[in-house]
């Protein structure tokens, strides 16, 4: 299965080669199968689950819908990409200590997403964290404690600022 | 001191998941992440048919595809032909006949998945289409063809209960549906096989809720040694019970042993639907007999659970349907039938709550029933009926667990009720949600109950036993156990119990594999007592062993040794050491099997000890519905649960809210639709699962009452949440439209219709 195609994609900032790729990989099977990229995971592959959450030029997409090939002149922006200097954001601590993460196959997913809501909204309500929220799934948690890591961030990022 | 202890994450603090900063970077290995040098990829053919004689399958087009290293059948099965948890009756591939939609018929290996894809597309099969049975009901009598040589009925259960010419001052009656409800975990099944050199073994990373039993299944189906077929826990994306039966562990680790190279196997989410059984749809009746006042004096009942094509753990699921018909009521006299049947639908087995959910919907609608009946109430009738320790359950078994239902259900209802839906709230929170179709005018609020009873660990004489080894060495203790971690917690669980037996802050958990015993399945609510009992009395015999080397160096009986924090104290003297330090330079290792109290099968009237122990929870429901469009917004669950020992009270709320939701997926829009044997809705566009704006404010209280049959004084708390949440809501439906439904999930043409 290849075709002598090749193309680049920018991923966190660094540039990836892709080589000897089928055409019509969508951006999740890519990153996942062809640049190490495993973070994002694939629940349902059509748009319903939000596990294979990305940004895409600041816009927060599911990867199993879009082309990789389609995605060449974009900044691409994974849940690897989150932790360059090692350390976990504070959404991703707060995931941790408010108990939000189960079995964690939607996690890397919700954690894109909540970044995504509070970096255009620094003071959800609690139906603009729901509706944000509303298009990744969770079977394990119930969401209360994802509610909760959300109102975490939310209360110690106003704590900072003040 | 307590904060000491804190620090160390002991038990009953809200030790955090040792895994969880891997698995919010996106680090964490699921199996569906694991990548061999040289590996393929493999894909399996399914039947389109529910019910069809195989007249020929022809592989030759697929296998000269470029990038095809393997196409096998039924034919190139080495071992034995079927497997299955209960019964071997399910074929690794099928053969002559498919019995359901979706069973597999042929597995390929390739170099790329769309390779796959195209050599699926290659296999040619010619089926002559048989009559479907897809009406339970047909599959009792003998009005069908047997579809199986073990015949269509798998099990069929009598009890028989106490006096029963006895006749009820009040009587009430209900039928109830109970529809196909999907475990939907989120990371799909997978599996990577890495055959071994010499091609007489395999290993097998994959996402299971018991290693040891897949391990069996599959190295009889392998026609390998068990000791050559060495499985290791894959990263594990949710289970719920849909990964108790094997799915792709036989084809995966048979490709690789075919084609001598690595093979992953990962289902797509369509797939998943085919690929592993559901929850029992089941029609339940039921009729209560009761004095004028509304005390039960006796139960009938009839249960017809549809196992779909293959046995899986049907007859398990029937007998913990039966047996919990009465509740968590009292109750001297039943009479009840229960059949667990083979049709051409989806194979049905375990989901968490694994028969007793069917049960509860049924009892819980007769509860309000019988209120009505006797002008009372449903918390009235409730408190009046609640079992107590000491309660004959209608197998005559008695409730030797502890047993709070009346303190639950009074608890429960002290919890404040959410305020009224605001006359201009947000559209988002009307029933329907954003679709903007409800008006807040049209909306009527109801309230219900659901009280539930279930056994934890398994039943019938099964010695369900879990292992485990604990290994000190220099202060740091390492837990080796084959226990499934599926998200629920065990390896924050296991660490605690080490550190609190001895003393250690440094514990961590080996990799789960099954180099070491069989620590049973991660299912009925069963690892915190069974592998936390393992766990406990490995670190227990550590901590003997330590006392007696410590002993001997000082000179002091090692029986007046006692931990307290990180220290070991002569509690008859005054000497004090680190156990760091008394553990500096020596290795410890010790391995223990922990059993439960042996149990009972069933004799022909039912009657038996055949469960281990209960555990009890309490649900109040608040709904808004719009009558007029069928929509339902679950507005608030009430909560209280009976837990025994709170261990980790951060986990066991994670375990409540997420069983609620589960619970309220069933209530309202969670159910597999089959038509004439054909699933008509295998994808989450179709198959709703709960969102982030359906999930209702849950305000739970934990009931801790120290249950001394448990090794750790904890119950299991996870199947608990999700079993009396759904009639809760269904009842709350009623109680706002004054209209009766008995059937779950509640459909917008049941409210509105
Ligand atoms: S995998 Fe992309 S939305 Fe589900
Ligand atoms: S933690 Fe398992 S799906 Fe969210």
């Amino acid at each position: 299965m290849s075709t002598n195609e090749f193309y680049s994609l920018k991923v966190n900032g660094v540039d990836h080669h892709v080589s000897d790729a089928w055409i019509g990989e969508s951006l999740l099977y890519v990153l996942r199968e062809r640049l190490g990229l495993p973070g994002s995971k694939g629940a349902c592959e059509q748009g319903e689950c939000g596990s294979c959450t990305v940004f895409i030029d600041g816009a927060a997409v599911c990867s199993c819908l879009v082309m990789a090939a389609s995605a060449v002149e974009s900044e691409i922006a994974t849940v690897e990409g989150l932790n360059a200097d090692g350390t976990l954001t504070d959404v991703q601590e707060a995931f941790v200590t408010e108990g939000a993460v189960q079995c964690g196959f939607c996690t890397p997913g919700l954690v894109m997403a909540v970044h995504h809501l509070l970096d255009e909204n620094d003071s959800p309500s609690e139906l603009e964290v729901k509706e944000a929220l509303s298009g990744n799934i969770c079977r394990c948690t119930g969401y209360g404690r994802i509610f909760a890591a959300v109102d975490k961030v939310v209360a110690v990022r106003k704590g900072a600022l003040s | 001191m307590s904060s000491v202890k804190t620090k160390r994450d002991v038990l009953g603090t809200s030790s955090l998941r040792p895994d969880g900063g891997a698995k919010v970077k996106g680090d964490f290995a699921f199996t569906s992440d694991l990548h061999a040098e040289n590996m393929l990829w493999g894909a399996t053919l399914r039947s389109p048919h529910p019910h069809a004689r195989i007249i020929s399958i022809d592989t030759t087009a697929a296998w000269k595809i470029a990038g095809v290293e393997c196409v096998v059948t039924a034919d190139d099965v080495p071992g034995q032909l079927t497997y299955g948890l209960i019964s071997s009756d399910q074929p690794v591939f099928a053969k002559d006949v498919v019995r359901y939609m979706g069973e597999p018929i042929a597995a390929v290996a390739a170099d790329h998945p769309e390779t796959c894809r195209r050599a699926l597309a290659a296999i040619t099969v010619v089926y002559e289409v048989l009559p479907v049975l897809f009406d339970p009901e047909l599959a009792i009598g003998d009005d069908f063809e047997p579809i199986h040589p073990e015949g269509n009925l798998i099990r069929q259960q009598r009890i028989v209960h106490g006096d029963t010419s006895v006749v009820g001052d009040v009587i009430v009656e209900g039928h109830y549906v109970i529809g196909m409800q999907d475990q939907a975990f989120l990371g799909t099944e997978s599996a990577l096989a890495l055959p071994d050199a010499d091609g007489q073994g395999v290993e097998v990373f994959v996402a299971t809720q018991w290693l040891h039993e897949d391990q069996k299944q599959m190295a009889a189906c392998l026609n390998l040694p068990t000791e050559r077929v060495r499985l290791v826990l894959g990263g594990v994306g949710g289970a719920f019970g849909a990964r108790e039966d094997i799915s792709l562990q036989v084809h995966t680790a048979l490709l690789a042993l075919r084609t001598s190279r690595p093979v992953k196997m990962q289902y797509g989410r369509e797939e998943s639907f085919f690929g592993h059984v559901h929850r029992h749809p089941a029609t339940v009746w039921m009729r209560h007999h009761a004095t004028n006042e509304g005390k039960i004096v006796k139960i009938e009942a009839r249960f017809v659970f549809d196992g779909g094509a293959y046995a899986s753990t049907s007859a398990a699921v029937l007998i913990n349907g039966v047996t919990h018909t009465q509740g968590p009521y009292k109750c001297p006299v039943a009479v009840v039938d229960g059949y667990a049947v083979r049709t051409n639908n989806p194979p049905c087995g375990a989901m968490r709550g694994f028969g007793v959910v069917q049960a509860c919907f049924a009892h819980e609608g007769q509860m309000d029933k019988l209120a009505a009946a006797v002008g009372t109430d449903p918390v009235s009738i409730r408190l009046m009926n609640a079992m107590e320790t000491g309660d004959l359950l209608i197998t005559g078994q008695p409730v030797e667990s502890v047993a709070p239902v009346a303190r639950l259900i009074r608890e429960t209802n002290e919890i404040p009720l959410p305020p009224d839906l605001a006359m201009d709230a947000n559209e988002l929170e009307l029933p329907g949600g954003s679709g903007i179709t409800a008006e807040r005018k049209h909306i009527k609020r109801g309230i219900g109950w659901g009280v539930s009873i279930k056994n934890i660990m398994y039943s019938e004489g099964f010695d369900d036993y879990s292992t485990a080894r604990c290994t000190l060495s220099d202060g740091k203790v390492v837990l080796k156990f084959a226990t499934s971690e599926v998200g629920q917690g065990f390896v924050t669980l296991a660490p605690q119990i080490a550190r609190s037996v001895l003393g250690v802050t440094d514990a961590v958990c080996d990799t789960i594999d099954t180099q070491i015993g069989s620590a049973g399945s991660t299912s009925a609510s069963r690892q915190t007592w069974m592998s936390g009992g393992a766990v406990d009395g490995a670190c227990r015999l550590v901590r003997e062993r330590l006392f007696e080397v410590v002993g001997a160096q000082h000179n002091i009986e090692p029986i007046r040794f006692a931990i307290e924090d990180d220290e070991i104290v002569d509690t008859a003297g005054t000497f004090r050491m680190s156990v760091i330090e008394a553990s500096q330079g020596i290795t410890i290792s010790e391995t223990f099997e922990h059993h439960h109290r042996p149990t009972e099968e069933l004799d022909e009237n039912g009657q038996g000890n055949c469960h281990v122990a209960f555990a009890f929870v309490a649900h109040r429901a608040v709904v808004d519905v719009d009558p007029e469009l069928g929509l339902v917004k679950v507005v608030q669950i009430a909560t209280a649960q009976d837990v025994g020992q709170v261990l980790n009270p951060l986990s066991v709320l994670g375990q409540i809210e997420g069983g609620i939701a589960q619970g309220l997926g069933l209530a309202v829009m969670e159910e597999i639709i089959v038509q004439e044997g054909r699933v008509r809705n295998p994808s989450f566009t179709d198959y709703l699962l709960p969102t982030a704006l359906d999930a209702p404010v849950v305000v739970a209280r934990m009931i801790e009452e120290y249950e001394q049959q448990a090794p750790l004084g904890a119950k299991g708390v996870g199947e608990p949440p999700c079993i009396s949440v759904t009639p809760a809501i269904v009842a709350a439906i009623r109680d706002a439209i004054g209209k009766d439904i008995d059937r779950c999930p509640v459909r917008p043409q049941d409210i509105c219709l």
